[in-house]
């Protein structure tokens, strides 16, 4: 018997249904279907496409392709840089992998959606508690675009035509922000740092800010590491010129850092990855966009915001989806932002973490990256010939690992460490920050033991001593 | 009949009790701690935490129970038919879930050696070749995260042109059909294009009169999804296209409605520049109640070089993947790293499944159904079908409820409600704005015909329901988690509650004035 070609994606494949809907419809054909499609732009040959494979094929396939690579549990992995690696407890694969959540749309049916609803509206509600911001929506693509489009709502609040910027700044930040603001015609200014702390010069910001500011942005903690502790300062600057003050975070920060509502932040953007998010080789990633409740900023706000609501007979509480006439599908050319589909399953997987964290385990998860980050320095800045952490500042997470005096390039000690050592060090940055010489940017989280850090400060050792 | 969980579950934060937890880290280790004490104590003041994050406080179990029961009251595609216009609700194979959630590829840092991530490298650029073969295109950008975020790159890359030409100060009008998706005018607007729209014909395609008037000197580009929205095939695309070009533009290509026609035709032979493709529609990757998505475009040969950095490349002589920032007229970035792979794994494993012969069942059999319900739901006392009465629609087909409404005073909105207590998804309501009281209808290939069929019934039931006792239909749905929500409360800047702690002030203000 010859084997069945109807594909188990498709039901109505079976020759006898085919046959009977297309009667029903009236025509003798599948060909008929496509009769709309003048003859000259039909395809006429078959896709160049492979056959079609059985899911046991596909399976031995993709995970024969999935084996050549080496994942960060294989190699003791040191990169951070705007993704970074932290413990995904099972709850949140759990929740998330639940199909009434994974196969569902944007819930535009709210009644038949309220679990997704809820779950966002929370998400937005913790968001709000980490920031100190009174409105979160349910999230941007990532941090770069989330801080492209904060700039485009300072600007449509106050229509002025400059942003401010530190020069301390993750290059896809910068780039991603220069694209989304390069057809307003914007100018950005970037403030120079002190080259001890890394602390954004105070001096230099106030010759760039000015009536034309937008809004003043800076990072905490910043691309670098370091936290940026001139807060009250900067957030004074910024309005004293009648600018917007927008912070971008590391959420994971936030149970040590003080919310940036709290030193007087109006729009708050960051990266939700690290809350329960995997790697996945740098996507999916979850852009966080909050402000504070003043109407003429929620107006502005870009994306989808889940508000709480009743039963119009008033018995039941329940969600929806509010401020829709912000949206492209209702306002069109005028809406605030042209995002529709978002990630919002990023953004259940925050919610569930944080819910597991709560406020006590949120804390802890920054005390113990703070501590690992710490021996990490120490560790390393021990070792001849390296420098760790170039800027005399407390340090989150990431930190700048010199190696002037080694008289090694980054990229070499990177190499070496990588094909002797198998250990992924962090990401070379002498190119980035030609003023900062051979340096490279480490990252330590809750997941690097004493252990791995012990290996990697003895593998670095080895590497500069073999060398010499 | 359907009933839908109704848990009447809490608000997570007046769930729990002081001092619950959910999770523990490990211990830090006891050399560590003593050499560094707590760094986090010694923050200075400015920067210090002291109040901590108002979060809920819960013990594992309850944080399970929580989220899965309001799972249950969430409908999916794995529960049954989501015809949203569209939108493209189609199966999303749980293989594909299972590849992506492999340590191989959720492990994966993206600054990692190239030499450790040639597989997912390779994977990305075949997959690159896939699409480019599927929409006739030369160059392939798997970055975008969404459809709406493909549409801005496409628009990015008019502009990108027109300024290498150097006259981006002239070509400053993106035309767009009034049956256009939302976001066709909210991207050219983001990308600095002022927004000119072109009227329907009566046979709800583009008017060619109408286009060639609005096209001149100014005109940067067209965007417009074929099959449009109507689910009608535009059969003058070439001349369109012809229309479009000859006035100095770039034709975009929404690939909303790609479904429909994967290898029957191609955009590109089509005419068009840019194609966006909607990963999380026609590749049936899961949309997550509302993402994460992937919306990679693909371009002629001419735009290539305006791509954004970096692309996936392959070096015959090495024979090595790796990630090409060699492109001096890249527009730059539109987002970090590569573009949203955990998505972009499962469209090439769904490829894979399907093969050649798949994807154009796939497309036959999704027209199939659509024009199943077509055929049958025109016999629904009610529903009116506008525009080109006698053709076959592609992927979809939309309906208007006006006759009903007129008669009865039950809407689209109605109709819509009532169907969620039959178990159904509704189609998608009020769009395309070119008709009124639209109900837009894709089945997708997805469904089976008994599934179909239970759909046209409960449709057939509404109707008798709306011309017999329309308050009944009115006051829908009775079934689902809760009863028809007050969306202008929700919205009111007296009543709106848009987060928790907006919720609790409002109270305090609240029982304070009273």
């Amino acid at each position: 018997m010859p084997k069945t070609h109807v594909h188990p994606y498709i039901p109505n494949a079976v020759p006898e249904t085919k046959q009977q809907m297309m009667k029903q419809i009236g025509i003798k054909n599948a060909d008929e279907l496509y009769v709309d499609i003048p003859q000259k732009l039909r395809l006429k040959r078959k896709l160049k496409l492979p056959k079609a494979l059985s899911e046991q094929e596909v399976m031995q396939h993709v995970t024969s392709l999935l084996r050549r690579n080496k994942s960060i549990r294989e190699m003791p992995t040191f990169l951070g840089a705007g993704c970074w690696t932290h413990y995904v407890p099972a709850v949140v694969d759990n929740i998330v992998q639940r199909s009434e959540l994974l196969t569902s749309y944007t819930p535009y049916q709210p009644e038949i959606s309220q679990g997704m609803l809820q779950a966002l509206f929370e998400y937005q509600s913790m968001i709000c508690e980490l920031t100190g911001m009174d409105v979160a929506n349910s999230s941007m693509y990532d941090w770069a675009s989330a801080l492209g489009e904060a700039v485009r709502m300072a600007v449509r609040i106050n229509n002025r035509t400059e942003v401010v910027v530190p020069k301390i700044i993750h290059p896809d930040r910068y780039a991603t922000l220069q694209t989304y603001i390069e057809p307003l015609k914007m100018k950005i200014k970037k403030v120079d740092y002190d080259r001890d702390t890394g602390l954004l010069s105070l001096e230099s910001l106030k010759q760039q800010v000015s009536d034309r500011t937008a809004a003043v942005y800076v990072e905490n903690p910043s691309y670098l590491g370091f936290i940026e502790s001139h807060v009250t300062e900067i957030t004074e600057t910024a309005h004293d010129e009648g600018a917007l003050f927008i912070v971008g975070v590391d959420p994971t920060s936030l149970g040590v850092l003080k919310a940036p509502g709290d030193y007087g932040a109006d729009i708050v953007v960051g990266e939700g990855q690290p809350l329960g998010n995997h790697l996945n080789f740098g996507g999916p990633l979850l852009g966080l966009l909050a402000c504070r409740g003043e109407m003429e900023l929620i107006r502005q706000m870009p994306g989808r915001i889940i508000g709480m609501t009743t039963t119009l007979k008033g018995d039941k509480t329940g969600f929806c989806m509010a401020l829709q006439t912000r949206e492209q599908h209702i306002r069109r050319e005028r809406a605030t932002s042209n995002i529709c589909t978002n990630e919002a399953l990023c953004a259940i997987a925050s919610a569930t973490h944080l819910a597991l964290l709560g406020p006590s385990g949120l804390r802890e998860l920054g005390e113990t990256i703070m501590m690992r980050t710490e021996y990490a320095m120490h560790k390393l800045d021990q070792i001849e010939g390296v420098k760790a952490p170039l800027f005399k500042s407390p340090h989150f997470k990431e930190f700048t690992v010199n190696f002037d005096k080694s008289g090694m390039k980054a990229q070499t000690v990177h190499k070496a460490l990588s094909r002797q050592l198998r250990i992924q060090g962090g990401k070379d940055i002498s190119r980035e920050f030609p003023e900062l010489g051979q340096t490279a940017l480490y990252c330590v989280t809750e997941m690097h033991s004493k252990d791995s850090i012990d290996q990697l400060a003895h593998g670095l050792r080895a590497v500069l001593q073999g060398e010499r | 009949m359907f009933r839908q969980a109704q848990w009447n579950e809490p608000v997570i934060f007046k769930l729990g009790g002081k001092g619950r937890r959910g999770y523990s880290l490990p211990n830090v280790e006891d050399e560590m701690s003593k050499l560094v004490g707590n760094p986090a104590d010694k923050l200075p003041k400015a920067i210090k935490r002291t109040q901590m994050p108002r979060l809920p406080e819960l013990s594992e179990v309850e944080v399970v129970r929580h989220f899965t029961r309001l799972s249950q009251m969430n409908y999916g595609v794995d529960l049954g038919f989501y015809p949203l216009g569209s939108c493209t609700m189609k199966y999303n194979p749980k293989i594909d879930d299972a590849l992506a959630g492999v340590a191989g590829i959720s492990e994966l840092h993206p600054y990692q050696d190239e030499e450790t991530v040639q597989g997912i490298l390779e994977i990305l650029h075949t997959l690159s070749r896939w699409l480019a073969e599927i929409t006739g295109t030369d160059e392939i950008c798997l970055q975008p995260s969404a459809g709406a975020h493909g549409e801005l790159l496409g628009a990015l890359m008019m502009r990108a042109c027109h300024k290498f030409n150097g006259n981006a100060d002239e070509r400053t009008e993106l035309i767009v059909p009034d049956s256009a998706h939302g976001t066709n005018p909210a991207s050219g607007t983001m990308a600095g294009f002022r927004i000119v729209v072109v009227p329907s014909n009566q046979n709800g395609t583009v008017d060619l009169k109408a286009l060639k008037s609005a096209v001149s000197g100014n005109t940067a580009g067209l965007m417009l999804t074929n099959p449009n929205t109507l689910g009608i095939f535009e059969e003058e695309i070439a001349e369109i296209a012809d229309i479009v070009h000859k006035a100095g533009g770039l034709l975009y290509y929404d690939g909303a409605n790609l479904n429909a026609i994967m290898g029957k035709t191609r955009p590109r032979d089509m005419g068009y520049d840019i194609v966006h493709i909607n990963i999380h529609k026609t590749f049936g990757t899961p949309h997550g109640g509302g993402g994460p998505g992937a919306g990679p475009i693909g371009v002629c040969k001419e735009l290539a070089k305006f791509l954004p950095l970096p692309q996936v490349a392959y070096n015959e002589k090495s024979k090595r993947y790796y990630l090409d920032y060699d492109k001096p007229h890249s527009i730059g970035k539109i987002r970090s790293f590569y573009g949203n792979i955990g998505v972009l794994l499962r469209a090439y494993a769904y490829i894979l499944s399907m093969g050649r012969e798949g994807l154009e069942e796939a497309a036959e059999i999704s027209v199939l159904n659509a024009n199943y319900l077509l055929k049958k739901l025109g016999a629904i006392r009610g529903f009116e079908l506008p525009y080109a009465k006698d053709r076959l629609r592609q992927h979809e087909c939309v309906f208007s409820a006006k006759p009903m409404y007129r008669e009865t005073g039950v809407r689209a909105a109605d109709v819509a409600k009532r169907l969620l207590d039959y178990g159904l998804h509704s189609p998608t309501t009020y769009f395309p704005l070119v008709v009124d009281e639209a109900l837009m209808i894709e089945p997708t290939e997805s469904m089976e015909k008994e599934e179909l069929d239970r759909f046209i019934e409960a449709l057939k039931k509404i109707s008798e329901e709306a011309y017999s006792n329309p308050e009944l239909v009115k006051n829908a749905p009775y079934n689902a988690a809760v009863t028809r929500l007050d969306e202008v409360k929700a919205s009111h800047p007296k009543t709106m509650a848009l987060s928790w702690r907006m919720h609790e002030n409002r109270n305090v203000i609240k029982s304070a004035s009273s």
